[in-house]
């Protein structure tokens, strides 16, 4: 029996062995065979992910996810929400457990080149600010010396507080937070002076807040963050699809294609708009994607501006304005590379 | 397969052939050497082959790996630090910092759950009834609830403390509002090294009484009062040097600067959340351990203390508590290792230990996942390792001396 047993245990063993499996494969199949996209998002962010009471999720990021849905699989609705901390969200997306990772995360160059990702465009240009308590009667960053902060553990706004605060000669004490929630909790129990995130955020977690009006976000912004959605590496067929579907809502807010207009332009349009639609052109197929990716993505989420409006803009809470993130021939930065 | 054998048979093949040597293989002793070898080199691969397969798969996706990033600066600030710490500082010094203050806590919770564990572990052998009932209760209800919401439970009560501005204060000298209590610290001046030498010297002398007396008591059988005297020379002999050297101290007090207090000694709400829980859950889980060391004493014990007409207090003391050490120690060194593991709960809290602040937010900055988790690991190991050996030690010294 012992030598049964010494035998079962090689064959184990061999097993192991021969088992040596790799993540890297072509996510694309992946997602049309399972037939749903996995798609990690925050926890709970207004304006970028959140759930409201039936469970169904909107934000500026979901919309990123909704859009590949749409794209790859025809229906927008087809997407498996991961709320994500800042802290796990790079391992779920390394690891696999995610396809996309669209949750307000900055573009740096240390994500780019060494985590094995790739930063699939920009959906919103940011920049961390300040928010303080009224009463604290602070009109500017530069009276914070001394003061302590909350921020999010793990993201970028934690490193640009410190260099702002160098640069200033200023000192501050951090109060770390794993999510947005406890980052406006500990704000609003007075554990913190101050909350530091990107402008965005301050304004998503000011209208959380028990007295929105007894908050105010100050002027300056000291940090740069392009937020956008990032896949794997070495996967350019998936990266291409996330890239384009980004670039497609740009588009079509730049060619006039709206959600109630896609339909009618698919035929009455420029070549341009048809390009872009799937009645002319190969676009779709060199993606990897039936003809009409884009329109499904515009005729079920809508163009980048419908987006924008609908989740920060003045159809919003929020009511963000465009400003840099109005299309680059009305004042912002919005470009998306030629659609041909 | 099993077809009955005969006692004959058994015999012979078991025993030993003619010569008296067996063949190698059929030997006992390098049979188990060979299949342990063999073991042991598949164990080997097997790990090799994770790590290797990990390695690939890290290549293959294009996430770099090493301990090179230990040497660059974090660029982040840390909440609490026992050492100097700029944001400048590298992801080294984070690591260190992460140490410290898992350690610090550890320690805090170790002193303290073993004091609470003891108290109620002994109370709830009390012939008071509600002293009995006081200890039931806080084991039942502090064992039974999970030990992540008692940390988030004091969180809460700290959060819900005024602010800064409106600090609770006794006396002007000790303050606790929403960022943390803070109170004086003593700050000794030209000649305060007098007073230090005399507290050294004191507590040397009460060792030094404390062996002289049981010497005596083993010579005539005579009591010395230890603890009067004990008490007399450490409270004396300082007072003495403070009152020659004129009383070389002062108090830093705490005072609203700014945004917040400035000197004297402030512990922030997260320190004080998280020792405070782990202190009284694992308390809870002592107070058990000694309940059942203390039954683990036989009743005689205590019967034979009493006909030789000692106090109550001393069979405690003397008789039964260090009789039930050999049943606590092993139950100890249990509790004290959950404790340090259970310290990576200040994640939910923000308290910068170990866990935190190096597999948290410096992995997150970083990205090397592997390292970092590895290196958080063995230092875990490393604590629990040195908690089982002393308690082991402990555990030597306090079992039955058999003869």
């Amino acid at each position: 029996m012992k030598i049964k047993n010494v035998v079962m245990t090689l064959a184990a063993a061999g097993l192991v062995f021969s088992a040596q499996t790799s993540i890297a494969g072509t996510t694309l199949d992946a997602v049309k065979k399972k037939g749903v996209l996995s798609c990690g998002v925050s926890t709970g962010l207004a304006g970028f992910s959140q759930k409201d009471e039936k469970g169904q999720w909107s934000g500026l990021d979901v919309d990123v996810c909704r859009g590949v849905a749409a794209a790859v699989l025809g229906d927008a609705s087809k997407v498996q929400y991961k709320p994500l901390t800042a802290k796990e969200r790079f391992t779920a997306l390394q690891s696999g457990e995610i396809d996309i990772l669209s949750r307000n995360t900055t573009w740096t160059h240390t994500r780019d080149t060494s985590l094995g990702l790739n930063f699939a465009g920009v959906i919103y240009y940011d920049g961390a600010g300040f928010m303080v308590s009224k009463k604290l009667g602070v009109k500017s960053a530069t009276e914070l010396n001394g003061a302590n902060a909350c921020i999010q553990a793990g993201t970028s706004t934690e490193l640009a507080i410190s260099d702002y605060f160098r640069e200033n000669n200023m000192k501050y004490k951090a109060i770390t937070f794993d999510t947005s929630d406890q980052t406006r909790a500990g704000f609003e129990s007075g554990r913190c002076d101050f909350l530091v995130s990107d402008q965005s955020q301050l304004y998503a977690l000011r209208i959380g807040l028990k007295d929105p009006d007894g908050a105010i976000v100050l002027p300056e912004v000291i940090s740069k963050e392009p937020l956008g959605p990032v896949v794997r590496q070495n996967d350019d067929e998936w990266f291409n699809v996330v890239k384009w579907v980004v670039n497609a809502s740009i588009e079509g807010e730049y060619q006039g294609v709206t959600s109630s207009n896609a339909e009618e332009m698919k035929t009455k349009g420029n070549p341009g708009q048809k390009r872009l639609l799937g009645t002319e052109g190969d676009l779709g197929e060199k993606l990897g994607l039936p003809a009409d990716w884009a329109f499904q993505v515009i005729k079920q989420v809508g163009n980048y501006a419908e987006s924008f409006e609908r989740n920060v803009g003045q159809g919003s809470p929020l009511k963000i304005a465009r400003g840099l993130n109005a299309q680059w021939n009305k004042g912002g930065i919005l470009y998306s590379p030629a659609m041909r | 397969m099993f077809s009955k054998k005969t006692a004959e048979q058994i015999q012979l093949e078991t025993r030993p052939s003619g010569n008296g040597a067996t063949a190698f293989y059929n030997n006992p002793k390098y049979r188990g050497w060979i299949y342990q070898s063999i073991l042991f080199v598949f164990i080997i691969g097997f790990f090799y082959s994770i790590i290797s397969n990990t390695l690939d798969n890290m290549s293959a996706q294009g996430i770099k790996s090493g301990f090179s990033f230990l040497k660059t600066s974090a660029g982040f600030d840390v909440l609490m630090s026992l050492i100097p710490f700029e944001t400048t500082d590298s992801y080294l010094r984070i690591f260190m910092i992460g140490i410290l203050n898992t350690i610090l806590v550890s320690i805090i919770g170790i002193i303290f759950s073993t004091i609470l564990g003891f108290i109620f572990g002994i109370a709830y052998f009390s012939r008071n009834w509600l002293i009995k009932q006081i200890a039931i209760v806080y084991v039942e209800i502090f064992r039974n609830i999970p030990v992540i919401l008692q940390v988030i439970f004091w969180y809460t009560v700290f959060n819900a403390l005024p602010i800064a501005r409106e600090s609770l204060n006794l006396g002007d000298a000790i303050f606790l509002n929403v960022t943390g209590l803070y109170f004086p610290l003593l700050v000794g001046e030209s000649g305060s090294g007098v007073v230090y030498g005399a507290i050294i010297a004191a507590i040397i002398a009460v060792f030094i009484v404390k062996r002289w007396a049981k010497k005596r008591q083993e010579l005539t059988g005579e009591q010395f009062p230890v603890l009067w005297s004990s008490l007399g020379i450490l409270v004396g002999l300082p007072l003495l040097a403070l009152l020659v050297t004129g009383i070389p101290f002062h108090f830093d007090y705490p005072a609203l600067r700014g945004f917040n207090f400035q000197g004297g000694v402030s512990v922030i709400p997260e320190f004080l959340s998280l020792a405070i829980a782990l202190s009284v859950y694992t308390g809870a889980f002592i107070a058990e351990a000694v309940r059942a060391g203390i039954q683990s004493v036989p009743k005689g014990q205590t019967e034979a203390a009493r006909s030789i007409g000692l106090k109550e207090s001393k069979i405690m003391s003397l008789i039964i508590v260090p009789q039930s050490m050999r049943v606590i120690t092993p139950m100890l060194n249990s509790e004290y290792q959950s404790l340090v593991k259970n310290t990576t709960i200040a994640t939910a809290i923000g308290y910068p230990e170990l866990f935190t602040i190096f597999a948290g937010s410096a992995l997150n900055q970083v990205g090397q996942a592997i390292e970092i988790m590895f290196m958080t690991l063995a230092i875990y190991f490393a604590i629990n390792m040195v908690i089982s050996l002393v308690m082991n030690h402990f555990n030597k010294r306090t079992e039955l001396s058999t003869r």
